[in-house]
């Protein structure tokens, strides 16, 4: 698009919306942004970003299977990428946090994609756009898949609140409360597998980090309360999604690069202030030693 | 006579652990009462966790009897608190401790709190952080709390659900003698206000000798239980590790126990 900004930003929305990709991209756009926020806090307190991370480029292989017999890429994502996430929880919250393993399989992942588009005699900006995404491309279709899969993640998550906020907090009090850690684990990484899934539209497989992770990185960083996190966290990535969308109809550069920046900058600024604020204030006082006898030698 | 004697909470008899193929210790009996304050001592690797476990219901690979509140061991028994031995907390988790404290109640369940009792829940929450002494932790970040300070979040969490076992892993690890000392007597000062039983685990005697009613001793593929001036003694100990140790007592009436692989750690 080549047309510029006018004065009226809202009537510059106006004229946008008369536009069908525009609505579809939004419509997506948004219900990623939320389920991206919601998923990610947990992903975020988890500490499993990595594994989020590697989840999209496993994603990535079945996505390009799935376009080299003549499926919807969406398919490929969603058989992949619960496969994946099943089979690390099955392995262990442990083994979802090795990097050296993860990133040897997210490799190979990315390896086999690669084969499956070069064997793909079609288009190469079907790579491309599993790779960096290609929200401006999504159908209708594409937005009741993703209308579907949202609603299955936010009732999931809201079904089993509580129990996944115990277990990635307090897995071993939680466990001898009666909850199954395991199932917990597996439900989780099935979450975070569909919500890849759908991300993958929006930002593409390499930069699913930036919706995933850093919104709800930003929103634990700003509050000390699950939900209010959460909350920030859907906001940030809202913002970020929408100002990209925004931006890029003006711009003839990819919306990809709009919502990263924005995403990126604003977790700059927050760290940057609270740099400021917080250093004086709680300085870390743990404990270094691990052994437990070596400040009772006196 | 152990005082309560009448309610007994927990009642092993010729019980024995094992872990995977491992047998842990075995023929255990032993009576635990309302309100009394147990240590539990014993070598790293003898079963002392092994035991909490088996009273939590996480472990059920055992042989014997075992009642907890008269019942067999069950997962989730809201009578029971529990501390597991933890490692330090990473120093980004930004959670507050009200929070962390508030999974105490209704963590297990499936769902929403709703706003309503969430308000109710927080209330409960810093009145379980008051009793520990912890009010003013109540707004600070998990990750920025020292190992004093933690320990008595975890202490909150485990009271919030009002047990009437707490069972406590190693919560002296990772503190200085003085923290040692003053975490030993608030758990003492809170278990008896709730009325409250207390199992301990510890290293090391000294931090619990003015508190503690009686304790078990896990060694050697048994469990002693007794007075301490019964079994920490050069005589009780030489027998249970079945190799020579020697009980010392200080002027102040401190323990060192020498010949033990514990007495290695402490030169």
């Amino acid at each position: 698009m080549s047309n510029a900004f006018s004065w009226n930003l809202w009537s510059d929305f106006l004229s946008m919306w008369q536009y069908d990709f525009i609505r579809h991209a939004f419509e997506a756009g948004t219900m990623v942004a939320v389920v991206a926020g919601v998923v990610g806090y947990f992903v975020v307190i988890r500490r499993l970003s990595f594994a989020a991370h590697a989840l999209s480029h496993i994603g990535f292989a079945g996505a390009a299977g799935a376009v080299l017999i003549n499926l919807n890429p969406i398919v490929g994502l969603l058989v992949f990428t619960s496969g994946g996430g099943a089979g690390m929880a099955v392995l262990g919250k442990r083994a979802a946090s090795r990097d050296v393993q993860i990133g040897t399989v997210l490799a190979f992942m990315l390896g086999l994609g690669v084969l499956f588009i070069s064997l793909y005699k079609g288009y190469a900006t079907e790579a491309y756009s599993l790779l960096f995404g290609e929200i401006l491309g999504i159908s209708s279709g594409d937005v009741v898949v993703t209308l579907i899969a949202a609603v299955v993640t936010l009732l999931a998550v809201t079904l089993m609140y509580r129990r996944l906020l115990f277990t990635s907090l307090d897995e071993d009090v939680a466990e001898a409360k009666g909850v199954s850690v395991l199932g917990m684990n597996i439900a989780f990484m099935l979450l975070v597998a569909l919500a890849t899934s759908i991300a993958v539209q929006v930002v593409g497989v390499l930069l699913i980090f930036a919706l995933m992770v850093t919104p709800a990185a930003i929103g634990e960083r700003l509050s000390r309360q699950p939900l209010k996190g959460i909350g920030l966290a859907v906001m940030v990535a809202l913002i970020c999604t929408w100002f990209g969308l925004f931006i890029s109809f003006y711009q003839p550069y990819p919306v990809s690069f709009f919502i990263t920046s924005a995403v990126f900058s604003l977790y700059l600024i927050v760290r940057l202030i609270q740099l400021k604020g917080w250093t004086k204030r709680d300085t870390i006082n743990l404990p270094i030693s691990k052994n437990k006898y070596s400040q009772k030698t006196s | 006579m152990p005082k309560n004697a009448s309610k007994v909470i927990v009642k092993a008899s010729n019980l024995s652990a094992s872990y995977g193929q491992h047998l842990l210790w075995r023929s255990a009996s032993f009576s635990i009462y309302k309100g009394e304050f147990i240590g539990v001592l014993g070598p790293n690797g003898a079963g002392k966790t092994a035991l909490l476990r088996l009273l939590l219901g996480l472990n059920r690979s055992f042989k014997g009897k075992l009642e907890v509140f008269g019942l067999p061991p069950r997962r989730g028994n809201p009578r029971i608190g529990y501390i597991p031995q933890r490692r330090p907390v990473d120093d980004e988790v930004r959670i507050e401790a009200a929070e962390f404290v508030r999974l105490g109640i209704h963590g297990s369940r499936w769902g929403f709190c709703l706003p309503r009792s969430a308000k109710g829940e927080r209330g409960q929450a810093l009145e379980a952080l008051k009793l520990v002494d912890a009010a003013d932790l109540a707004h600070r970040s998990l990750g920025k709390l020292s190992g004093g300070e933690l320990q008595r979040v975890f202490l909150a969490q485990a009271l919030v659900g009002k047990p009437e076992l707490l069972l406590l892993d190693e919560p002296l690890a990772n503190l200085d003698i003085r923290r040692e000392t003053e975490l030993v007597k608030l758990v003492s000062q809170v278990a008896a206000s709730q009325h409250v039983a207390v199992m301990l685990i510890a290293h090391d005697i000294n931090p619990l000798l003015p508190y503690v009613d009686r304790i078990l001793y896990v060694v050697n593929g048994r469990i002693a239980s007794g007075k301490l001036e019964e079994i920490v003694t050069t005589k009780g100990l030489t027998a249970l590790y079945d190799a020579p140790v020697e009980v010392l007592r200080d002027s102040h009436g401190r323990v060192a126990v020498l010949g033990t692989e514990e007495a290695a750690h402490h030169e």
